[in-house]
């Protein structure tokens, strides 16, 4: 059979990094082939039709041209390009986020079927978020530090599954070190160790986890997003939830997300 | 390129850093140099000099200049209570050629990129908010270019600027997004549509 030259598939554009003159590398996310990276040739040019269909967490459909380094974009079309997102420089941080985690953890050319539903998903579920948000300050509403919680439980939500997609799989039942089930007390969280240790093992502590956050994880890790209920956490519990979810991603990672310092920029304003 | 002599390698290594220049396209550069009448290669030399030697930031706008304050900054003719944003001092050249704009400048150099590591501190952000605080300023309009890293970096400053700012009346304008001249509209995508369509006004 001939090789095939080009090929049609539906991609999440991650990241873009310019080239040459008019030229741009994009990072996609794609459902078959898994993270790849593509050449879109003159789409910093003002007359390009690419451009549009080629920004940042756009869900577009392609056509690749089999290339020697880089697969060539020759055709894009937005599929769905997230415009509610796009105007509210909250949702965009968190997108920001989602890109970066996504394009860290997930390798290159390693199909990844899970992990692109569910970017797709929570992208959708902010964009819905910020469309009703926009509604709600349209019809009068005064903002909240309350419109956010949610949006970062959904952070917690995706950082939860994409670790549990990538093999990584936050340990929550039972101690991460010793094996017994955890009790409903106050118990310690180690990245190293992969999660929640109990209170016998308590040497080996990093950080402690109140019961509150371990049963607000382990909901997170066994429902799906239209099943979790609203609930109201206080910043605290936020806080305490935060900072194991980022150390074991740290861990994981060996370095910090850029994304970190500029959703920390936003929570230190609205408080 | 041991087989040619050592100078004509070394102008053909250094012209092929340029953007968009290859050794093909830097050799056949080399060799019109070579070629050309040796005070036409003197002006190429001192011209590229002079840029890197005289060439300073103004202090102000930021924007590349020879004199420190820029020649738009230290135009009285110029509206002085507002102030355009643009990622790049290209930016400017732009917008100064429509002719329409007749009020200042701030040059960012570049946008914010969580994803490539481009942080607050790496672009004038805080220079810029520094030029607003004395409240002879009224209008701010941010032409950061029209993608998702610029619309997040305009939002970031407008958020910025209502947040650390207590200037009455200042307004915070953004550029019009639309289909540009020539195109097609089959061709434009969404965001750009819907923009546009947002943005329609009565003829």
């Amino acid at each position: 059979m001939r090789e095939q030259r080009s090929y049609p598939t539906d991609a999440i554009i991650l990241k873009h990094t310019d080239l040459g003159e008019a030229d741009r590398v994009l990072t996609l996310l794609t459902p078959y082939k898994g993270k790849i990276r593509a050449l879109a040739k003159g789409s910093r040019r003002p007359g390009s039709k690419k451009a549009g269909h080629l920004e940042l967490l756009c869900y577009s459909q392609l056509q690749l041209a089999v290339g020697r380094t880089f697969d060539v974009v020759t055709q894009a079309q937005a599929k769905e390009n997230f415009f509610h997102l796009r105007n509210d420089l909250w949702y965009m941080t968190c997108g920001f986020y989602l890109a970066e985690l996504v394009d860290r953890f997930v390798e290159d050319r390693m199909q990844q079927m899970d992990v692109y539903t569910l970017l797709l998903d929570t992208l959708r579920t902010l964009d819905a978020d910020a469309a009703e948000l926009k509604k709600r300050r349209a019809e009068g509403a005064e903002p909240s530090p309350q419109d956010r919680d949610r949006t970062r439980l959904l952070m917690r939500y995706f950082e939860i599954y994409l670790l549990t997609y990538i093999g990584y799989e936050p340990v929550l039942r039972n101690c991460a070190h010793c094996g017994t089930e955890l009790k409903p007390e106050e118990n310690g969280f180690t990245p190293t160790l992969g999660g929640a240790v109990c209170p016998q093992c308590s040497q080996l502590w990093s950080q402690a986890l109140s019961l509150n956050a371990l049963k607000v994880m382990r909901l997170l890790q066994r429902t799906e997003w239209s099943h979790v209920p609203h609930l109201r956490l206080d910043l605290r519990l936020q806080a305490e939830i935060e900072a194991a979810m980022h150390s074991l991603i740290r861990y994981h990672l060996e370095r910090d997300l850029k994304s970190w310092g500029f959703l920390e920029m936003l929570t230190v304003h609205t408080s | 390129m041991s087989d040619v002599a050592a100078p004509v390698a070394a102008l053909v290594e250094e012209l092929s850093k340029l953007p968009g220049v290859g050794v093909k396209t830097a050799q056949r550069l080399t060799f019109f140099i070579l070629r050309s009448p040796t005070d036409q290669a003197r002006r190429l030399a001192e011209a590229i000099i002079r840029v890197k030697e005289s060439i300073v930031y103004c202090s102000r706008c930021y924007n590349i200049t020879e004199t420190d304050p820029c020649s738009i900054c230290s135009n009285p003719g110029r509206d002085q209570d507002s102030i355009c944003v643009v990622e790049e001092p290209l930016d400017v050249l732009a917008l100064e050629k429509t002719g329409v704009y007749k009020g200042l400048y701030h040059v960012l150099h570049g946008a914010l990129s969580p994803l490539n590591g481009i942080g607050r501190k790496d672009i004038r952000i805080d220079e810029l908010l520094k030029r607003l605080v004395d409240g002879s300023v009224h209008e701010v309009i941010l032409a950061t270019n029209p993608g998702f890293e610029g619309d997040y970096t305009a939002g970031v400053i407008k958020d910025d600027i209502k947040n650390k700012i207590t200037v009455p009346h200042m307004k915070v304008t953004t550029l019009a997004r639309g289909l540009p001249l020539g195109s097609d509209l089959e061709y434009a995508d969404e965001g750009t549509l819907s923009r546009a369509l947002e943005g329609r006004r009565e003829m």
